[in-house]
């Protein structure tokens, strides 16, 4: 019954992946129980008003640890605003976010930042006549010890080289030389420092934002084989993509975000791709038990799945 | 799809050899080298030492305010305003000693942080309204250089005291007489060199004129990197002004017209992009040399004035080509 998720990494599912306790035969309830393992990232009730628009509307979230969450909805669902309520560049009316199980509120992305919650922005991350080591430590220079560093504020440029390095092939990432600006990289590499910047930084989370959006075939299988690898490293990722292949390749779970608030959390193995554009368009909608039942029986018709 | 997991990092820096060639400056620096060859073979007096130090002092203004200048540009900004700041600057610290009485340093101090005010509001206004700095400073152009005519009343200040000229001596370096003021000027340059390629603040100002969206993206606060490129930018200019009264000896209204727009000419030579984020202040010393070398060395010849002026058009166009074509290649 699903074809597309068989090719997910076999041996590479986070810790706490509990199927088999789920009465659903096997399925991911809509909406679980609460987690046994402490959520990474989570909320609770998120709401954001602008004016007569509802951008989040009770929205609830949950990132367990060393997961690939694929965040998923159509245009105008909200995810947008989700992420960025989640990353601290915007402030929820009503609701609660924590992190490691702590209530927090994050004042601006420079907050969220420093709590460990990096973000990989589609294609605005680098600064392209900068070479790899400096966009690796943009905003985050390390300076000289003693006076040189404190009185003439001078870079300790080999030490930057030398962890950017360390970074690169820590995530198997192969370039030429970390002194070479990123303009005479390739889009793949260039998201690849993207990405190996985010993690290098990142304690608690990474967001990519569409990571593969801009790519080639063969690059965007590289930037997947790459957060796979972020994902064995233990840090978990939300990913945001409209690429169904690619979420389905990828995601150990996947949220399906819909008219404000999450319509689902499922298991990609549980679905196929139809049936979950389905959920993500309102055709169908999941039971708590994990079954689906037909909110609209021509859209479903439309999009070729009908089960209950 | 796998890739390997053997990594190809290395660690160092590309070669001494491949980064001179990879630099910004190194196609402005050859053209200088060939240029001063050319006119010591063409002509005997280019060859001296005076006539080094006659040059570094005829560029030592417009050099000052190319600093200003290469920092604005690396934002992907443009200073239209810089020789009308450096005038009102000159005519305020001048009038402020001879006319007001004020200590001489004090009137050098208030002028140069006058100058750095006309920046700072500068930058407010582009980053804060925002609006683009074309229009900013061509509007601070103008109202300088009205100010400037206000001010002085059309009077050329003179009888200036001793520290508003001092700048403008000499001393002996061998046998050649080089003026305190080119010392400061080169001194700026050297500064203003390690600050963009030594800090922190430095690889801001590169990421900015990059993209500042992508900048603010990475934690670097964009509006205060902004304005205080900007303020310090004024504070140069304020440096030149204080230059410019100690070559002329006199406070002169209808000074820093054609600066404008030299200044950026001066960058430009020197390898900056006008798009920002690229370029270095020491391409912009080697810019401002090759205007200086090529009015000197055409002058020596012989050839009048308005070829001078006709050879740095040339020169500009070329430059910008270069920079294009090159950006287009690495695209």
């Amino acid at each position: 019954m699903n074809d597309s998720a068989a090719a997910g990494p076999a041996g590479q599912q986070p810790p706490k992946r509990q199927d088999d306790e789920h009465p659903g035969a096997g399925r991911t309830s809509a909406e679980p129980a609460e987690p046994q393992v402490t959520p990474v990232l989570s909320a609770r009730g998120l709401v954001k008003r602008y004016g007569h628009v509802t951008a989040i509307d009770g929205a609830d979230f949950d990132l367990l640890p060393g997961e690939v969450l694929a965040v998923i909805g159509d245009n105008g669902a909200g995810k947008t605003s989700l992420i960025k309520a989640l990353t601290g560049a915007l402030v929820p009316d009503e609701g609660e976010i924590r992190l490691h199980g702590e209530p927090i509120r994050f004042a601006g992305p420079l907050d969220a930042r420093q709590h460990g919650i990096e973000t990989v922005y589609q294609d605005l991350a680098v600064a392209p006549s900068m070479d790899i080591a400096a966009n690796m430590f943009l905003g985050r220079e390390i300076r000289r010890a003693g006076p040189l560093g404190t009185v003439f504020r001078m870079l300790d440029k080999k030490a930057m080289r030398r962890e950017s390095a360390e970074y690169m092939s820590e995530l198997g990432i192969r370039l030429g030389s970390i002194g070479q600006t990123v303009e005479t990289l390739s889009g793949g590499q260039r998201q690849a420092v993207a990405v190996a910047r985010a993690v290098a930084w990142a304690r608690s989370v990474v967001v990519m934002d569409e990571p593969t959006a801009a790519l080639g075939v063969k690059e965007s299988a590289q930037v997947l084989d790459l957060i796979r690898r972020v994902r064995d490293k233990g840090v978990p990722v939300i990913l945001i993509s409209h690429n169904m292949p690619h979420v389905f390749e990828i995601a150990d779970r996947i949220h399906v975000h819909r008219l404000g608030r999450r319509a689902a959390l499922i298991d990609p193995r549980d679905y196929t791709m139809p049936e979950v554009v389905a959920i993500m368009t309102g055709a169908l909608s999941v039971t708590a038990d994990g079954g689906t039942v037909v909110a609209d029986d021509d859209a479903a018709a439309a999009a070729g799945v009908r089960r209950s | 799809m796998t890739a390997s997991t053997t990594p190809l990092i290395r660690a160092k820096e590309p070669a001494i050899a491949r980064r001179l060639f990879s630099a910004p400056a190194a196609g402005p620096f050859a053209a200088l080298v060939l240029a001063s060859v050319f006119f010591s073979l063409s002509t005997d007096q280019f060859l001296s030492g005076g006539n080094f130090s006659l040059i570094l002092q005829q560029v030592m203004v417009v050099g000052t305010l190319a600093i200003g200048q290469t920092l604005i540009i690396l934002t992907a900004g443009i200073d239209l305003s810089c020789g009308a700041v450096m005038a009102f600057g000159s005519i305020l610290l001048a009038k402020l000693a001879v006319d007001s009485g004020l200590p001489p340093l004090v009137a050098i101090a208030i002028g140069i942080l006058v100058c750095g005010g006309f920046g700072l509001v500068n930058g407010l206004l582009v980053r804060l309204v925002p609006l683009p700095p074309f229009i900013v400073t061509l509007g601070m152009l103008n109202i300088a250089f009205a100010l400037t005519h206000i001010y002085s009343d059309e009077q050329t200040v003179t009888g200036l005291p001793g520290p508003l000229t001092a700048l403008g001596r000499t001393f002996p370096l061998g046998r050649t007489d080089v003026t305190y003021g080119s010392l400061v000027t080169v001194a700026l340059f050297l500064v203003f060199a390690y600050a963009l390629n030594g800090t922190g603040w430095g690889r801001h100002v590169y990421a900015l004129g990059n993209s500042a969206e992508s900048a603010r993206l990475s934690g670097i606060r964009v509006t205060r990197l902004t304005v205080g490129v900007y303020a310090v930018a004024g504070l140069v200019y304020g440096v030149a002004a204080l230059l410019l009264v100690s070559r002329t000896g006199v406070g002169d209204p209808q000074a820093g017209q054609t600066e404008n727009l030299d200044s950026i000419t001066a960058v430009v030579l020197g390898g900056t992009s006008l798009f920002g984020g690229r370029g270095t202040v020491l391409g912009t010393f080697v810019g401002v040399l090759i205007v200086g070398v090529f009015r000197n060395g055409l002058q020596l010849m012989g050839v009048s004035s308005v070829y001078q002026t006709l050879v740095t058009g040339v020169l500009v166009i070329l430059a910008v080509t270069v920079d294009q074509l090159s950006r287009k290649r690495t695209r």
